[in-house]
């Protein structure tokens, strides 16, 4: 007997209700990069080691690689492309770009939400509670001291989202 | 495309080409051309400017997260006197620039910078001309700055000045350049010239392409390297729906409309294999080596020391990944690549067809580090996009990454030495299997030396990684240093400097020792200290590390670099590249290392394979020596060098043990 599924028709993404049509066991991560067309949001390992893939639900900084888009119901997604809905950046994007705390970018829109979400519960964190929220995401041109600098500049302005 | 296309793909305005002969001599081997092609046009560098005053430089080079396309904007602005927000540049696209060998050796600053601020320095006496007939007043009385050229009250942007006319230049490689003392835009932190696309997610990386009807491929990969496909059975696969399985000899995949059907679909793909068997694992491979070495040398004067270094993996953060798309025989390839003609030369060799009808582009790409040169994703969207009919992308997963990519080579390097009494060495001998001749020479002043590469056999595939073979070299090299100044009793900063004949050299190892505090350093249990120096592609560097060793852990604790390539062309971007750079190397000194056996690698996945994270850093100093009066050499590789070996020498001195193996302690350190 097929199981009867029910397919994942809405997500809220960015403050916007979208339509959709996707399997409920696909990722978030492949539903916004492949349905959506929000390709801000990265692949890097597909096993939660990397954090490349990082958005933030109901706020908290979640790896869309791990999530199931059938789990999503009711919960607000938000993506980095969401993040400077009007074109105006976020502190913590200011702040990155102050920072120059990127070399290739991959890793960048992850840090970036992963750090948003790391100064929603922590507004002014000391070096060693960026590190422990921050060892997760994984940089691989090793921009890290940067990315330190660049969120204790942003700490206190970060909590919008 | 050809210089009569330029116009008519952009308007009129002002086109610059530039020759450089060196480079066609470099880029005119055979081998790298496709059937009955002429030979690539001695063009390196092209320079438009429209007739809105546009500004678009055209170079084969690309953009990696170095920074190259900041550099190179810098060196145009520089060179037209206009703000760097008038200047675009094209990258790495097969049917827009000219021709380049690629992106690799540290290659852009000190050749491709010079080229376009010829092109820039070209473009700018081209608009003095310009207003010199349209005004009717001498050269001399004509500036440019900001953009704008005025001669007294006359005042007019480049794109006025250029408007409605066709006006080519080819130059020679010989126009008089800004000199370093004088630059305003180069040597200054401009910022990343795209920075707010990758903060926002905008930018389109290869991995990010799409394209109407995009498929999604996948690939069944043998199970072990060089086995080879005895039988197959894709129906199952093809009752999903949308399916679509592609067999051409030992090459087998699918597409399918959607990445998790095209995941299931592989799924249940049916393959026998007809497997290898293994010529070495990862413990066995420093023997297998030697043993297969080519050249073999007689045994040394001195009993040599002996130090091995492991393979390890770019993991560039994004994984190799290509979109293909079919016009008939035309082939278009969106891919991320360190050499994109070098792709296009792979595609058209491998479907028979003329170099013209593959277009290959390559979006700013989420690092390479070496890794990237070959276009095996490129290969395999080609491939099933053919076959299917309708453009495909093939992502690569992680694990395909760490698989199917290839390696840093592994190698094993004897050194043996002789002191003489006064601490000057007096005999060196340094023998390096199969990780490489790059930086295999010392840099310190001894007379008798012998210094050789020995290939090996390999049984993963080996190429470049980011300082290639100098890391293991200097590895090797500056941690026997530190057993030599042990011997002689000497500190090992007072040892290299009585060992030292190039300035340079000590310049940088003088700056970072004072930027570490070498010389009062305070030793306590379970702390060291390390120093370690050299050069390669026209890069010095310097490095010092403080290590903490507790019951085994060993802990960074803070490192001092200092590096010095001639002038400085862009200060906080040297600066990141410094750091990242040693950043890296802290994986390939402490724990990163590709374990193998069976013809299969047995950790290619990031919960298996280590790299450095945030809680492995160090403080970091930097000092960046900026010598003006000295050409800008590259900067992306030579900084990996120094860490490795200062950390293994700091480990010494906390400890007294001396480890010889690359990574130092994958898994910490037993009777410490």
């Amino acid at each position: 007997m097929a199981r009867v599924i029910s397919r994942v028709t809405e997500l809220d993404v960015n403050g916007a209700r979208r339509r959709l049509d996707a399997d409920p066991e696909r990722t978030l991560l492949s539903v916004l990069r492949d349905d959506l067309d929000l390709t801000g949001t990265k692949f890097g390992c597909g096993e939660g080691q990397c954090a490349a893939c990082t958005v933030l639900i109901d706020g908290v900084p979640t790896r869309s690689c791990l999530t199931k888009v059938g789990s999503l119901a009711g919960k607000k997604i938000v993506t980095i492309e969401g993040l400077a809905p009007e074109g105006k950046l976020h502190p913590v994007q200011e702040a990155f770009l102050e920072a120059d705390a990127m070399q290739c970018g991959w890793c960048t829109p992850g840090m970036i939400l992963g750090a948003v979400g790391l100064l929603r519960r922590t507004p002014h964190p000391s070096e060693s509670e960026i590190i422990n929220g921050m060892n997760g995401h994984i940089c691989r041109c090793g921009t890290y001291p940067r990315v330190i600098a660049a969120i204790r500049s942003a700490a206190g302005k970060g909590g919008r989202v | 495309m050809r210089r009569r296309d330029f116009f008519a793909a952009l308007g009129g305005g002002i086109v610059v080409l530039l020759v450089d002969d060196s480079d066609a001599q470099e880029a005119g081997g055979g081998a790298r051309r496709g059937f009955n092609e002429p030979a690539p046009t001695a063009l390196s560098a092209w320079l438009h400017i429209g007739e809105t005053g546009l500004v678009t430089v055209y170079t084969g080079k690309v953009e990696v997260g170095q920074n190259s396309r900041t550099a190179l904007t810098q060196a145009a602005a520089e060179e037209l006197r206009a703000p760097v927000e008038s200047i675009r540049l094209v990258m790495g696209d097969t049917a827009l620039t000219p021709f380049d060998m690629g992106t690799f050796g540290s290659m852009t600053t000190p050749r491709m910078g010079p080229q376009i601020r010829k092109a820039a320095a070209t473009a700018r006496e081209m608009l003095v001309d310009l207003a010199s007939q349209r005004w009717m007043v001498a050269r001399s009385a004509i500036t440019v700055a900001n953009g704008r050229v005025t001669a007294g009250s006359r005042s007019a942007g480049f794109g006025e000045l250029s408007n409605g006319q066709k006006l080519t230049r080819t130059i020679p490689t010989s126009a008089a350049l800004v000199p370093a003392a004088d630059w305003k835009v180069s040597g200054t932190s401009v910022p990343k010239v795209n920075g707010r696309e990758i903060v926002t997610g905008a930018h389109k990386y290869a991995y990010d392409i799409r394209r109407p009807g995009m498929q999604f491929g996948k690939v069944l990969y043998p199970p072990s390297y060089g086995a080879t496909l005895v039988s197959f059975d894709g129906s199952e696969a093809e009752n999903l729906t949308g399916v679509k399985v592609v067999r051409e000899g030992n090459f087998a995949g699918l597409t399918a409309p959607d990445p998790l059907t095209a995941e299931k679909a592989l799924g249940v793909l049916k393959a026998e294999w007809k497997e290898l068997t293994a010529e070495a694992d990862s413990k066995d491979v420093y023997a297998y080596f030697r043993r297969t070495a080519q050249n073999a040398p007689p045994a040394a004067a001195q009993p040599p020391v002996t130090y091995t270094i492991a393979y390890i993996a770019h993991v560039p953060l994004e994984p190799r990944a290509a979109v293909a798309e079919w016009e008939g025989e035309k082939l278009t390839v969106w891919t991320g690549t360190q050499r994109p003609f070098g792709v296009r030369s792979e595609l058209s060799t491998h479907f028979k067809m003329s170099e013209d009808q593959v277009h290959v582009l390559m979006p700013d790409t989420g690092s390479g580090y070496g890794g990237k040169h070959t276009g095996d994703a490129a290969l395999e969207a080609a491939r099933l996009a053919k076959a299917v009919g309708k453009p495909v992308q093939r992502n690569w997963t992680r694990e395909e990454e760490m698989t199917w990519a290839y390696f840093r080579p592994g190698g094993v390097i004897d050194v043996s030495a002789r002191l003489n009494p006064d601490g000057t060495i007096a005999e060196w001998e340094f023998h390096n299997y199969n990780s490489g001749p790059s930086g295999l020479q010392t840099p310190y002043a001894i007379a008798n030396k012998r210094e050789q590469y020995h290939p090996s056999r390999t049984p993963l595939r080996q190429s470049s990684y980011r300082g290639l073979a100098a890391t293991a070299n200097h590895f090797a090299r500056e941690c026997y240093m530190d057993e030599l100044a042990h011997t002689a009793k000497l500190d090992p900063l007072e040892f290299r400097l009585k060992n030292i004949q190039d300035d340079r050299l000590r310049a940088v190892l003088v700056a970072a020792a004072d930027k570490f505090g070498w010389r009062s350093r305070q030793k306590t249990a379970g702390h060291g200290f390390g120093l370690a120096a050299g050069l390669e592609k026209g890069g010095y560097i310097a490095t010092c590390a403080e290590v903490s060793v507790t019951n085994g852990v060993v802990k960074v604790l803070r490192a001092a670099t200092s590096f010095e390539c001639g002038a400085i062309v862009n200060p906080e971007h040297l600066s990141n590249q410094v750091e990242g750079a040693l950043v890296m190397g802290i994986g390939g000194a402490l724990f990163e290392h590709i374990q193998f056996a069976g013809n299969r690698i047995l950790n290619p996945r990031l919960s298996l394979y280590r790299v450095p994270r945030f809680n492995d850093m160090p403080r970091i100093d930097c000092v960046l020596i900026d010598r003006k009066d000295i050409p800008s050499a590259g900067a992306g590789e030579t900084p990996i060098v120094g860490i490795a070996p200062a950390i293994g020498n700091a480990i010494f001195d906390a400890t007294g043990q001396r480890l010889r193996s690359m990574p130092l302690a994958p898994k910490g350190i037993q009777n410490s």
